[in-house]
């Protein structure tokens, strides 16, 4: 065993590129549950991102409208969703659940024509001098604009939730559907929002795998990615930069353990791979309840 | 303008009308999708959802709707009775998962003893392995307040590791040339979980999943525990006055389901699957979920449901193999039969009303 | 009206196969049925396959049809679909994944009349054949070019699982890298799993960062490619498919999963009436194993030698595995000028000596 192969320097580097994805989808779900809404489609809405911004990219030869693409495919998958739980009433764990199973078959359907193409290529940002900083340098400021993307985001819906009007009415929304009706707030209009919302991030992180990280079409590309978003939501306990932190867990366990196989140290890899579900799980037993929003999962429907 | 208005009592006539109504949009709308890829629609239509039941080799897909409906409807009608209640496993995965596990373990530590009573053993520890797995949602949410869906979902994926690991260590076939997977339990004539008649699909999974909806329908209809489940559901606070305790509602509710996962799982392992594999779990614990809700949290009705998803799944392989049907299509189709239940439902419980909107 | 016929033949088989005769419909195309564990858009393992099954269609035209089913877990729902496939009146079917082994000989079992060939497995039947590919010897090609090109002097291998297939594949490269680089090292990561891009990417980044510029994956996709080319300065190769979109670098040579020969030959034995149970382990020299276009990235001299292994593969003269070869303990495995016997290759459970690090249990 050599650990001192392990570069501290890119192992952090590398583990904000391979957060990237689930950050991206993990922040939309975590709109979608403060407004009171639990998605389980993250899979389904992730996928066919992918396949809708790749398909966009290699048609217009342009990444950015590819992701724009992505967001679209995602957001438009998830107002089905939207469409039958707010105005159908349907229940939310089932709908969430047949949402990736749609979202698994229509990726494939559509991404028939484009197996072993190549996507055009996305080129990393080198930050103007900030990019030269020893240490700091490499870690933050070398990596392609969506890693950026993402944290502007999450940093975006921190802001919004907490220092604007609109964010707080989607969380009087999330936390007491009645209430926030009885107050002549629009919820089902603010939930749809957030559900299109919640889809276009899943979107961006599904494009992030195909336009960037891998950077093809094949079918059944995201992996269970989306499910991974939906713990660190948990993990984060529904607040933005927490998880961002849950986000780099999740995904620097597996970059952490792989760089301990390549050191040649015997890793339990299995045993390792659990690990973040097991702190998640913990994390929910220290908040205790009451932190979750407080309408999550329930059907709307207003009286009159 | 359109209005919902919710029914004092669930409609009777929509209860049995939306399903066909549901399964018949599936058909117009799953028929333009084949029309779309260029198949002939009718052909498609007919060979999806009859042709399991009514075509020339009917008498070999009939058992197999047995084979595939049993884990469905065993683990569903467990789910049906903690979502009636508002207690919500959505972990059945992993609680099969661990109970196919637990099961297969005992059977393999026993290897290669011949009794029959090897299979009894498995049976009970398959139950305890998805009850315990069960146990920890349900135990966090009544000590701790824990919100039990989200551990249970975690609990999957930990499930999954365990499976793997288990496949490529401790359970690994000693005789499968490192290979993962464990021993073939099928070939194991003391752990086997083989027809009961040869050629009719009808193993143990599938008895115990006819017992536990016989079971489920007598519990909600006349027995105590049903009507606690049904009033906890309907008006918590009458329920508390009623004499329910809540956490050891949730106890019941949660173990019932594991168990019954778990024992699904088992039946699985010893059966039809055979063997412990990396890839064991086919994603039964979720489907489930659908399954339940599509039936209405009914015993009867998940019954239905469960053959319902059944027959699209062989119908759906049918599909591929004689009509060049990729499988996407077929996972499209699910997709589409899913959510046309789930918004014709809408139907039963809520009238539709036409209101003229006041000129003020 | 087909249908009808159909209808009516199908009821006789049916019959016929409860008394267990032979249910052969001798004027109808020779049906030939494929069962894949993947989706065939994984641009790897089961596109190969299908690509085979095509080049089938293609070589016999109308006199074979051919029927597939893509995605099917390994399980009881591959038993549903083979007995499905024989009971429509498929004469051959193959069946793609090391995990459908048991349900190909169950199976088969109930129909003695129709030909089944099961990938990668090692239980056979009179109406069961066994096919594998040596890959290794593919694997000697990669490490010898993977041992001139490296200035790290470490090579990255991405494995799936541990499992013989993918050991012999590391004892094979790691032994032809350090014929040429005494200094190589090996650098290995298993990433549990045959396809998840993502993952991959991460592993071959890992392997970059801890100084490898050569990586060699035993995962179907071409994330590690990517990853390379981004980096730069990295060598891969293209794993189950030819990956030749990445050439002529970071991809600079292939392990090409040939299908294609295999599936033609059993086929038309199946016509012609000749087809026997056997168990082959088929490699370059039969064309099950393809080299892809070694590039202008490699050396010309180096891509001479490269190709006189591959060459000497092919004529019987050279043995990737040819004594003298310790194990990793420094036990003797093979005396001077030994080779390897099949039987302890399918089995290999131990590294080389010289690679570091201990296999996963």
């Amino acid at each position: 065993m050599d650990l001192s192969a392990i570069n501290p320097i890119l192992l952090l580097a590398s583990l904000m590129v391979a957060a990237t994805p689930i950050l991206l989808a993990a922040i939309g779900e975590l709109v979608v549950e403060r407004a009171g809404v639990l998605n389980l489609g993250v899979e389904g809405m992730m996928i066919t991102g992918a396949v809708s911004g790749f398909i966009v990219a290699v048609a217009t030869g342009n990444p950015w409208i590819g992701f724009l693409g992505a967001a679209a495919g995602g957001a438009a998958l998830s107002l089905v969703f939207g469409v039958l739980t707010q105005y159908l009433l349907s229940n939310q764990v089932a709908t969430g659940l047949a949402l990736t199973l749609f979202g698994l078959g229509l990726s494939a359907l559509m991404g028939q024509g484009y197996l072993g193409i190549r996507a055009p290529a996305f080129p990393d940002v080198h930050v103007p001098l900030l990019a030269d900083i020893p240490v700091i340098g490499p870690i933050v400021f070398q990596h392609d604009p969506m890693v950026y993307g993402g944290l502007l985001i999450v940093a975006g819906v921190y802001g919004f939730l907490h220092h604007s009007r609109a964010g707080l009415i989607l969380r009087a929304v999330g936390e007491n559907h009645d209430a926030a009706h009885a107050l002549g707030y629009h919820v089902r209009r603010t939930r749809m929002l957030a559900i299109a919302f919640g889809g276009a991030c899943a979107g961006l992180g599904g494009a992030y795998l195909s336009l960037v990280r891998v950077p093809q079409w094949t079918e059944g590309m995201t992996a269970g990615a989306g499910w991974i978003a939906l713990a660190i939501v948990v993990f984060a306990g529904w607040k933005p930069w927490r998880l961002v932190l849950g986000a780099y867990l999740f995904g620097g366990v597996t970059v952490l353990q792989l760089n301990l196989q390549a050191a040649g140290a015997a890793v339990p890899v299995e045993y390792l791979s659990m690990s973040p579900y097991l702190a998640t799980i913990l994390v929910l037993v220290i908040m205790a309840s009451g932190r979750s929003p407080g309408s999550l999962g329930r059907t709307f429907h207003a009286a009159r | 303008m359109i209005r919902l208005e919710k029914r004092p009592q669930p409609s009777r006539g929509w209860s049995y009308a939306a399903p066909v109504l549901a399964v018949l949009l599936t058909m117009l709308l799953g028929g333009a999708l084949f029309a779309a890829l260029g198949q002939n629609p009718v052909v498609v239509i007919r060979t999806i959802f009859l042709d399991p039941l009514f075509s020339e080799f009917a008498w070999f897909y009939r058992p197999q709707l047995l084979i595939k409906g049993a884990p469905l409807v065993l683990i569903a009608v467990g789910l049906s009775f903690g979502f009636r209640a508002g207690i919500w496993n959505i972990g059945a995965e992993g609680q099969y998962i661990i109970g196919a596990l637990v099961g297969a373990a005992v059977g393999l530590a026993l290897y290669p003893l011949e009794s029959r009573w090897v299979f009894v053993a498995m049976v009970v520890a398959g139950a305890f392995g998805g009850w315990a797995w069960a146990m920890i949602p349900g135990l966090l949410r009544v000590k701790f307040g824990t919100n039990e869906i989200l551990v249970s979902l975690m609990l999957v994926y930990v499930a999954e590791s365990l499976l793997a690991a288990m496949a490529l260590g401790p359970l690994k076939n000693p005789e499968g040339m490192g290979f993962p997977g464990s021993r073939n339990l099928s070939q194991y004539p003391g752990a086997a979980n083989l027809d009961l008649i040869a050629g009719t699909g009808l193993h143990w999974g599938v008895v115990a999943a006819l017992i536990a909806v016989i079971c489920a329908y007598v519990a909600l209809a006349r027995h105590i525990f049903g009507f606690q489940v049904r009033l906890a559901g309907q008006a918590p606070r009458a329920a508390r006055f009623a004499g329910v305790r809540p956490a050891r509602l949730v106890l019941v509710c949660m173990g019932l389901s594991g168990a019954l996962a778990g024992l699904a799982g088992l039946f699985e392992v010893a059966g039809p699957a055979g063997q412990v594999t990396i890839d064991f779990n086919v994603g039964y614990g979720f489907t489930a979920i659908i399954v339940a809700f599509l039936g209405r949290l009914h015993p009867i009705g998940i019954l239905a449901a469960g053959g319902l998803m059944a027959l699209t799944y062989i119908g759906g392989g049918i599909a591929q193999s004689n009509l060049g049907l990729p499988a996407a299509a077929i996972s499209l189709l699910q997709g589409m039969l899913l959510f046309c239940l789930l918004a014709v439902d809408m139907l039963t419980h809520y009238r539709v009303r036409l209101t003229m909107r006041k000129v003020a | 009206m087909i249908r009808r016929t159909l209808l009516a033949s199908g009821v006789a088989a049916a019959a016929l196969m409860a008394a267990g005769l032979p249910a052969l419909a001798q004027d109808e195309p020779t049906k030939v049925g494929f069962v894949y564990v993947g989706p065939v858009g994984d641009g790897g393992w089961t596109f190969e396959h299908n690509q085979a099954r095509l080049a089938v269609e293609e070589e016999f035209g109308d006199a074979v049809e051919t029927v597939f089913v893509e995605s099917v877990p390994e399980g009881p729902d591959a038993v549903r679909v083979l007995t499905d496939m024989a009971l429509q009146g498929a004469d051959l079917i193959f069946t793609t994944s090391f995990g459908y082994m048991d349900q190909t000989i169950e199976v088969a079992s109930k129909f003695p009349d129709v030909k089944f060939e099961h990938a990668t497995g090692f239980k056979t039947a009179p109406n069961v054949a066994a096919y594998n590919a040596r890959f290794y010897e593919g694997r000697a090609v990669q490490g010898h070019i993977a041992g001139h090109v490296t200035e790290s002097n470490i090579i990255g291998y991405i494995g799936s699982f541990p499992i013989p297939e993918v050991i012999q594949g590391i004892n094979s490269a790691y032994l032809a890298a350090k014929a040429v680089n005494p200094d190589v090292e090996f650098k290995i990561v298993w990433a549990y799993t045959w396809f998840d891009p993502a993952k991959e990417a991460e592993s071959a980044n890992v392997l970059i960062e801890q100084g490898a510029d050569v990586i060699l994956q035993h995962t179907d996709s071409t994330a590690p490619q990517a990853a390379a080319q981004a980096a730069g300065n990295v060598y891969t190769f293209g794993q189950a498919s030819d990956m030749a979109e990445y050439a002529p670098m970071p991809r600079v040579s292939s392990i090409i999963d040939n299908w294609a020969p295999y599936y033609i030959e059993r086929t038309r034995a199946v016509i012609d009436g000749t087809w026997e149970t056997q168990s082959v382990w088929q490699g370059i020299a039969d064309g099950m194993v393809g080299i892809g276009e070694i590039t202008d990235a490699v050396p010309a001299e180096v891509k001479v030698t490269a190709e006189a292994i591959r060459d000497g593969i092919v004529a019987g003269t050279m043995h990737p595995f040819t004594g003298p070869i310790n194990k990793q303990d420094g036990s003797v495995w093979l005396a001077e000028g030994e080779t390897a016997d099949d039987e302890t290759l399918l089995g290999m459970n131990f590294y080389v000596e010289g690679i570091e690090g201990d296999i996963p249990q």
